[in-house]
């Protein structure tokens, strides 16, 4: 009893030095607090009011976007809209009642606001409408001492003058999401949009400028006393693409109201056109697509959403047969004079691959093959030449792989090899190297892929298309298409597959013959392609059916690629047209008629932008 | 001497109810409601000047929690003292929970999902530590105490769910654990050298626990000691709450009105940096009236503890002083920047609902042994 006793003693003496030492860790606490708060008073607030100050930035002004000769195909629109600081009004509410009463405000914008004086913090502005006219703007000016904290805000919003005609390759702007927004504080000023694809997209950093601050003298109350000072924001780039709005035109509107892509390039590399159908208004996103047309958007078959220039995947069927070609030639699987026997079909076991000309086309070399686009000569050449090989070639001359001109969503097209059937356990069997020959199958590539191999062969060099011409004052890539290193295929062999491509636009017997070009002393060259999307069952075969006989859905894709002039190649394109039946007959006469623009227009603009800014 | 000194049997010695009721420390409650209120305020202004999404739940939660602290209060300490094992075991299993499969947030394993709601075990693993300890020394004599062999358990009781803390990981709470276990044993009568040979042995372990510290907790470590290093990344917060401090001056930017605050300077400002709000808008006067509030509530549990007639209550309330005592002094020098940052809220202020929780409960407990003060315990009631 004793021992208990006299721990009783220590534990109350010890409950006190805890008691008293914790007193004392209190007190030391509160000396800080008051060096802190009491001491160094002014240094830590005059950090604060820094902060405050920073966080008044002016957003810039966009950058806009024109076309290679200067022609706008991006800009601003000035605009007013009305603000609200609910933090300047004793009465928010009746404020906001009050403004109704001037601008009318629709239902939809009166529940954004209310939420918006629920949620937002009130230092935040929060917008009361939006796209003023001058004369409203006015009105809310005259009516200021009733609207305590309403203020007018002059802003930008984006236009496209092509619209839908350049939506894809221009791309559009949207606003910053939330967590863009936790990442860089400036996008959350109103009015900063950012790039969401296209050249908007490619470019967004350049064309996005620096913001401005404004240098306000701030109350204990954090409202404004006066500036101090201000410094201009920065206004984005203005970001000229290598693109000609002319053509572009010209090529959305010979697409019309088919569904499909065309590509041109220039033999430097730049993009001069590249238009897909159908398109969108991009200028829609700006303030964010209404539910009911971005649900239409995403309901409709057609996809208009989707870039089919640089995302779009095709079999390209016979357009693909030059890069075969070259791809036998170059390893020796065939030579220049090689001939086969064409006899309308290939019979491999107990398989009969025929060709689009049942009656055959005799004794074909790679040339005459090419011209009449005879299917049996390249069935052989697969086969003798290997699908790997193919495959290389096709990465060679871009058809597939990286081709990066800052667009999202660019495929990178496929092209099947031993390894990946291996991988994927395909049993491969001859017949599908046969179909890999006239582009078939596995296939899968894009309109842009398809026009970078085409002006590379027409080259003989490694040209990348180029999007962006300019930023600034700056010029991208600089020179001529002698920039680009050389591909290192044999002149022969490209000569002959270019041979090829001549003759099927220039001779009667060629694919494309009723498409040659009608501008005197030039020639164009191309390749026609014809892919079926829908095998013939054996009672359509039967009925005799032929392809514009079938429904939309089951006609053949049209293909066309080209290259002209055909001495010194300066423009390639690649057509495709989805279900447009024919290659020769669909997408040859629009390659035509972009061509034909393009070589007058180098006659119209002798000075065209050869190193200057526009 | 024990005040009680005539024995009566238990059941002649427990009070009628509203005898109970009006023994409670009244004061105190008040205290812990004006805390309350403060944070209350805090977190409205935290939300921009809105109830929501802060300030109103966890109204309602100390609602509940008073509530829940009164019946308590009403519970013999004796009930209570039998619990005290049983509920350290269900603690210690909760911890392994947590461990095995427990909800991971913010990169650390710390909460339990228990019917929709997420559990904090370790905020209340310390108060059972706290009662297991108390239990533990209730009948000790000097000699006992001073007896090496006696210690083994109830160092183990400490180390076991310090261990699992530590694991989830949470220094900052493993460390109060630690030290509330700690200071449990200095007032319970363990020698004093005893002590000094832990410290001595904690001192050169200090380097090699370093090289075993989670990245981010190494890194709050270096922010502390230079928080210029990185003042975008880890010192930002260091750097925020200063500024927020210094900007409050003597008597505060007024309610609402705090830059720092009210322009989103300040990550994770509703929970465990809310007094910067507090200092910002209301200066120094207002953080020493809570801090006031906050050290008065620890001077009554010690008051309590001083006029308890038995061991089991004395321990108890001097423990959950400590615990409280120290939740309010991490959080605070951390905020100050003087230790590095570490989970740990404010009570009764911050925003979250296990630790508010848990501190109410303790506050329970104390107000249990407030109103038990001098009942005896009688030979085979432990």
């Amino acid at each position: 009893m004793r021992g208990r006793n006299r721990l009783r003693s220590i534990v109350s003496r010890r409950g006190l030095l805890l008691g008293t030492a914790q007193g004392a860790a209190f007190g030391a606490l509160g000396l800080q607090l008051y060096r802190m708060q009491v001491l160094d008073h002014r240094p830590y607030g005059a950090l604060a009011t820094e902060n405050s100050i920073s966080e008044r930035v002016i957003a810039p002004e966009r950058g806009i976007i024109t076309d290679r000769f200067g022609t706008v195909l991006a800009g601003n629109r000035r605009y007013w809209r009305a603000l609200f600081m609910a933090v300047q009004a004793r009465d928010p509410v009746k404020v906001v009642e009050r403004f109704a009463h001037i601008i009318p405000l629709s239902e939809g914008e009166r529940s954004r606001i209310d939420r918006d004086l629920r949620d937002k913090r009130r230092f935040v502005p929060i917008l009361l409408k939006d796209d003023l006219d001058w004369p409203a703007t006015a009105c809310i000016e005259v009516n200021a001492p009733d609207l305590p904290g309403v203020f007018i805000d002059a802003g930008f919003v984006r236009v496209y003058p092509l619209a839908e005609r350049s939506a894809h390759v221009i791309g559009y702007v949207d606003r910053p999401t939330m967590r863009e927004v936790a990442h860089d504080r400036v996008l959350a000023l109103p009015g900063v949009r950012i790039g969401r694809s296209g050249v908007e997209r490619a470019n967004n950093e350049a064309l996005q400028g620096v913001p401005g601050i404004v240098q306000t003298e701030v109350n204990v109350h954090g409202s404004v006393v006066r500036e101090l000072d201000r410094s201009h924001s920065k206004h984005g780039a203005t970001v000229q693409a290598t693109l000609d709005a002319q053509l572009q035109v010209m090529a959305a509107n010979s697409l019309g109201e088919n569904v499909g892509a065309a590509v041109m390039l220039e033999a430097k590399g730049d993009v001069l056109l590249m238009a897909s159908s159908p398109g969108f208004d991009p200028a829609l996103f700006d303030n964010g697509v209404p539910a009911e047309i971005w649900s239409e958007w995403l309901q409709d078959p057609r996809r208009p959403l989707t870039n089919r220039a640089t995302g779009g995947l095709y079999a390209p069927g016979s357009a693909f047969k030059p890069n075969v070609a070259l791809a036998a030639l170059d390893c020796g699987a065939i030579t220049v004079e090689t001939q086969f026997l064409c006899p309308g079909y290939l019979k491999l076991g107990d398989h009969v691959f025929y060709c689009w000309q049942h009656s055959g086309h005799g004794k074909v070399n790679v040339i005459s093959a090419l011209q009449q686009s005879c299917d049996v000569f390249f069935y052989y050449t697969a086969l003798a030449t290997g699908i790997d090989r193919i495959a290389r070639m096709g990465r060679k001359l871009g058809l597939i792989g990286v081709l990066d001109i800052g667009i999202p969503n660019t495929a990178l097209g496929f092209l099947p090899t031993r390894a990946w059937s291996r991988k994927r356990r395909l049993i491969w069997t001859k017949g599908d190297t046969v179909v890999q020959g006239i582009g078939q199958g596995y296939t899968q590539v894009t309109p842009l892929g398809l026009a970078t191999m085409t002006i590379r062969i027409a080259t003989g060099r490694a040209i990348r298309p180029q999007l962006t011409r300019a930023v600034g004052q700056t010029l991208y890539h600089e020179g001529g298409d002698a920039n680009w290193p050389d591909l290192g295929l044999d002149d022969r062999h490209l000569a002959a597959v270019r041979q090829g491509m001549i003759e099927v636009v220039n001779t009667p017997l060629g694919t494309a013959y009723a498409s040659r070009l009608n501008v005197p002393g030039l020639q164009m060259a191309g390749k026609t392609g014809t892919a079926q999307v829908h095998g013939l069952t054996a009672g359509e075969e039967k009925a005799n059916y032929n392809d514009a006989s079938l429904p939309l859905a089951f006609r053949p894709n049209a293909f066309f690629i080209a290259f002209a002039p055909t001495d010194v190649p300066r423009y390639a394109a690649a057509i495709v047209v989805e279900h447009g039946n024919e290659g020769a007959a669909c997408a040859a006469p629009i390659a035509r008629d972009l061509i034909t623009a393009a070589l007058s227009r180098e006659a119209e603009m002798p000075s065209a932008p050869a190193g200057t800014i526009a | 001497m024990s005040t009680l000194v005539e024995y009566r049997p238990y059941y002649l010695k427990s009070f009628r109810l509203a005898r109970k009721f009006l023994r409670i420390n009244w004061l105190f409650v008040i205290v812990t409601c004006a805390v309350a209120g403060i944070g209350y305020a805090a977190l409205y202004s935290a939300a921009g000047g809105h109830g929501e999404p802060y300030a109103i739940p966890q109204f309602i939660r100390f609602a509940a929690a008073l509530i829940m602290m009164i019946m308590i209060a009403m519970i013999d300490i004796r009930i209570i003292a039998k619990c005290a094992w049983p509920l350290y075991a269900i603690g210690l299993l909760l911890l392994v929970a947590v461990w095995k499969f427990g909800h991971v947030g913010l990169g650390a394993r710390r909460w339990l999902d228990i019917g929709g709601l997420h559990v904090q075990p370790s905020e209340f693993m310390k108060l059972f530590l706290i009662l297991a300890l108390a239990h533990w020394f209730q009948r000790a004599s000097y000699e006992r105490v001073g007896n090496p062999v006696f210690l083994i358990a109830p160092v183990l009781a400490i180390l076991c769910p310090a261990a699992l803390i530590l694991k989830e990981p949470n220094l900052g709470t493993a460390v109060i654990t630690m030290t509330v276990g700690g200071a449990m044993l200095l007032g319970a009568g363990v020698r004093w050298w005893k002590f000094a040979i832990v410290m001595l042995l904690v001192a050169i372990a200090a380097p090699f626990a370093y090289h075993h510290l989670h990245g981010y907790q190494k890194q709050r470590i270096l922010t502390f000691l230079h928080p210029g290093r990185d003042p975008l990344g880890a010192g930002y917060n260091i750097i925020q709450s200063k500024i927020a401090l210094g900007s409050g001056g003597m008597w505060g930017q007024g309610f609402l009105h705090g830059t720092q605050n009210q322009l989103n300077f300040l990550p994770e400002k509703q929970t465990d940096f809310v007094f910067t709000i507090i200092a910002e808008e209301f200066g120094f006067a207002g953080s020493m009236v809570l801090m006031g509030l906050l050290f008065s509530m620890v001077a009554m549990a010690f008051y309590t503890a001083l006029r308890c007639g038995h061991q089991f209550g004395r321990l108890a309330a001097i423990g959950i002083g400590t615990n409280l005592f120290l939740y309010c002094f991490v959080n605070l020098a951390m905020v100050m920047g003087l230790i590095p940052v570490g989970g740990v809220p404010l009570p009764l202020v911050s925003y979250g609902g296990s630790a508010l929780t848990a501190v109410m409960l303790g506050f329970g407990v104390l107000m249990s042994v407030q109103v038990h003060r001098d009942v005896e315990f009688a030979a085979g009631d432990d």
